[in-house]
């Protein structure tokens, strides 16, 4: 192969976050310097997606050696190639540093942010060039199409997928071999599949990072499950907000029409399969499937009842399939290994493994797929290196908008689609917000409800009006205004919404103020019956602030930072803030040396 | 719409002309309905009444349901908009990690408020609700370029790349 010509790789993160931390001007200095020393016919460079640990952008990993250094910048790349590449000397000051031991790691392999993982829908991300398709290919991809499609007969490939006991990573869990066999039964002239890459739950980016990084296997998840229900057009919908991503995936699948792994008779078989590119418009409703076919057939957004469901009558009224990514993303190893192999990782009712979005108070942020079955603390200590700042843990929000915050003693509970319901959360996309005793649980169920607030389509009274209620009630209590009565009446109110709500966007709106509710409510007694704010985030409920004179160096810094000159005092000597000027903004506290300034 | 000049028709015309191009470039079927709005709004900024009335007419889909489609999806505008296009991240990552302090200075450096165009047409701040780039909260977007790991102090130095 052509690979082996080179001495040594150089891997490049292009992905959305190492992009913004300027990743192009890195490699573009990069080449500099390997072309002014003639080694461009020596080393290869690549350019990869994302490695789901975009914190430490820009990286870079050498190979053979695996060697990973990050927060790379273009000034760094002089040193790199002539230490590194010309004497083969590794370059300690461009390492990653384990956040807890200040360790400096050579491989990426080493690293514990990678260590505990198991990669695989994330396999190829950040491994491969996702704008060559042979990249793909020589890692085994499209192997299962061609198995699917000339040793197996589609009900065969619905069994295996069966068998795998795959569910839907999009949110809801369903099986998905279940789901394709609804949609295979059903008849009609004309099926769709359709993958949903609307992605909007905030916090999550790991169907944006294997879009970015692994088109391909998406595409051929996709043909997958075509055949195996007897579609023959598919649409990709993937939010406008993702520029790259829709890129990547339009040359894959240009790639893949050159290649005729989409196209007529595939694999000379008489099974055809073309699919296209949807850009969605911005609503996050649009994430709800029957929204989104709504969406595509060019009309407004708007959820449906159903029955019937999309297996029956979905896409312009046709039988359609319709996964998240990462579920397709999963179908090409599931035949390709086979169901057997499949189910080794995971528990036995949730199978395989899960990416979750890492962000929030924590010190390795990024994309983490993991066996089901880990524990929350697994993940939040020993991948994403615990707590930054040294503070202290407070809960984890995972599900996003439709799930819950999980309080320090449900750490050690094993996360499966259905342990995560029992306590009032839910797996959703992925995301896991990791909050720390700044955190005011209170104004985040109000930082939820205003996001669905905002989101509701509208169609639906409960969720139009009641959501807009809550967030009153929520908005009183974090401004000092809440009553007595008012957790009780959120509630009822919760309990409302949930049971008479159209789709899951209403049904699932109050879980993130439910579960505060179970287990902070002490919080929401503080800001009502003592108007204090314990995490001291809510600011109406806050005073000035104090300078404590014994801390003070008289270093003045406070007084510049002031935008409304409360503070005074000589260099050198005890500064005062005179609290009826004060509007408590903290610029002061940022900026002062030793800490003296506390409200 | 009406213009003053005395030839409405032919400035019309004029007017309309990119607008034909990207008609040109679909089958015109309500299914196109989405993607067209997209392809005029790159071309005009914005969406015009009379190029809405248009793309109603060359897709054979009611008036109604156009407007109706443009004001469901955020995406689209029916008042002009800044040259830069500045979207603060309110995701709940974002969000714990200070977002809201960001999308204020911006507001402060701008002189305008959530949703609004400088005087000068040169920015529309606008907040989102999470652009994907989580791992580097807070995050902004300005145009098609993510900035992340923000803080209140880098505004203004993110603010003047965009300046000229
Ligand atoms: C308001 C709302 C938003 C949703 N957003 C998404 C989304 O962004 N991505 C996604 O895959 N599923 C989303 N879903 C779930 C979809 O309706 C659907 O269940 C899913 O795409 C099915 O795929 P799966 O079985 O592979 O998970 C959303 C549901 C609701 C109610
Ligand atoms: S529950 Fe909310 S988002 Fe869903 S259909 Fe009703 S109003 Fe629309
Ligand atoms: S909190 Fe703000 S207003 Fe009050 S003293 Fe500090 S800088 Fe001045
Ligand atoms: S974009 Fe480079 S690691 Fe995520
Ligand atoms: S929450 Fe801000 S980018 Fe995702």
């Amino acid at each position: 192969m052509e690979q082996s010509i080179y001495r040594s790789h150089i891997l490049i993160c292009g992905g959305t976050g190492c992009v913004s931390s300027g990743c192009k001007e890195v490699r573009s200095s990069l080449e500099d310097e390997l072309a002014r020393h003639d080694l461009e016919d020596e080393i290869k460079v690549l350019e990869t997606g994302c490695h789901g640990f975009c914190e430490k952008g820009p990286l870079i990993i050498v190979y053979p050696e695996s060697v990973f250094y990050c927060e790379l910048k273009p000034e760094n790349m002089e040193k790199l190639v002539e230490e590194h590449i010309l004497k083969g000397k590794i370059v300690e000051e461009f390492l990653y540093q384990e956040p807890v031991t200040n360790e400096s790691v050579r491989s990426y392999k080493d690293i514990d942010f990678y260590k505990k993982q198991e990669r695989n829908a994330l396999a190829n991300c950040g491994h491969i060039d996702p704008e060559e398709i042979e990249e793909y290919i020589a890692t085994g991809g499209y192997q299962a199409i061609g198995k699917a499609l000339t040793e197996m007969t589609p009900q065969e490939v619905i069994d295996e997928v069966k068998d795998s006991g795959l569910r839907g990573r999009g949110g809801g869990g369903f099986p998905a071999g279940l789901k394709w066999q609804f949609a295979s039964e059903a008849e009609g002239d004309k099926k769709y599949v359709i993958c949903n890459a609307d992605e909007g739950d905030p916090g999550a980016f790991m169907d944006r990072s294997l879009l970015e990084g692994d088109p391909h296997r998406i595409i051929e998840g996709m043909v997958i499950a075509a055949y195996a229900i007897g579609a023959d057009e598919g649409y990709v919908y993937v939010r406008a907000e993702y520029p790259l991503a829709i890129k990547r995936l339009r040359i894959a699948i240009e790639e893949a029409e050159e290649y005729g792994l989409l196209g007529d008779n595939l694999f000379g078989t008489d099974f055809n399969f073309d699919l296209h590119i949807k850009e969605g418009a911005g609503a996050f409703v649009c994430g709800e499937e029957t929204a989104l076919m709504a969406s595509i057939e060019g009309k407004r957004g708007m959820p449906r009842p159903r029955p019937p469901f999309p297996a029956q009558k979905g896409l312009w009224g046709k039988p359609s399939n319709i996964n998240n990514v990462e579920t397709y993303a999963n179908v090409p190893d599931v035949i390709q290994d086979g169901a057997e192999t499949y189910k080794q990782v995971g528990t036995e009712g949730s199978t395989g493994t899960k990416v979750f979005a890492l962000t929030g108070k924590i010190n390795n942020t990024g994309l983490a797929e993991v066996p089901m079955g880990i524990t929350m603390r697994e993940i939040i200590y020993d991948i994403g290196g615990g707590i930054n700042d040294g503070k202290e843990f407070k809960a984890v929000q995972i599900g996003g908008p439709s799930g819950g915050c999980l309080p320090e003693d449900k750490l050690d509970l094993t996360i499966d689609y259905d342990s995560l319901l029992e306590v009032g959360a839910m797996m959703g996309s992925g995301g896991l917000v990791v909050m720390d005793e700044d955190t005011c649980m209170v104004d985040v169920s109000r930082f939820f409800l205003d996001f669905t607030q905002s989101e509701s389509c509208g169609k639906c009274t409960p969720c139009r009006v009641g959501t807009k209620q809550m967030l009153d009630i929520l908005e009183r209590i974090t401004t000092g205004e809440g009553q007595e009565g008012d957790i009780e009446l959120l509630e009822e109110l919760a309990e409302n919404i949930k049971s008479t709500s159209l789709c899951g966007l209403g049904q699932t709106a109050p879980n993130p103020v439910l579960s505060t509710l179970r287990y902070f409510r002490d919080e929401y007694e503080a800001h009502i019956y003592e108007q204090n704010c314990p995490a001291g985030a809510c600011e109406e409920l806050l005073g000035a602030y104090v300078i404590d004179g014994e801390a003070c160096v008289g270093c003045t810094a406070c007084t510049d930072a002031c935008p409304v000159d409360a503070i005074s005092g000589e260099a050198k000597e005890e500064h005062q803030i005179d609290e009826d000027a004060c509007i408590a903004c903290g610029a002061c506290v940022e900026k002062c040396p030793v800490d003296a300034i506390t409200q | 719409m009406a213009c003053s000049c005395g030839n409405a028709e032919e400035n019309q015309e004029q007017y309309l002309a990119p607008l034909y191009d990207v008609l040109a470039g679909y089958e015109c079927k309500e299914k196109d309905l989405i993607p067209v709005l997209q392809d005029a709004q790159e071309e005009y900024g914005y969406l015009p009444q009379d190029v809405l009335q248009e793309i109603a007419k060359g897709l054979g889909v009611p008036f109604s349901q156009v407007y109706g489609v443009v004001t469901f999806y955020s995406q689209f505008h029916l008042e002009p908009r800044g040259e830069n296009i500045i979207r603060i991240c309110m995701g709940t990552a974002c969000h714990v990690r200070g977002g809201d302090k960001v999308l204020d200075k911006m507001k402060e450096e701008l002189g305008v408020d959530d949703g609004e165009t400088t005087e000068d047409l040169k920015f529309t701040l606008e907040s989102v609700a999470c652009i994907g780039a989580c791992g580097l909260a807070p995050v902004i977007m300005v145009n098609d370029n993510t900035h992340g790991l923000l803080t209140p102090e880098k505004v203004p130095e993110v603010l003047d790349q965009y300046r000229d």
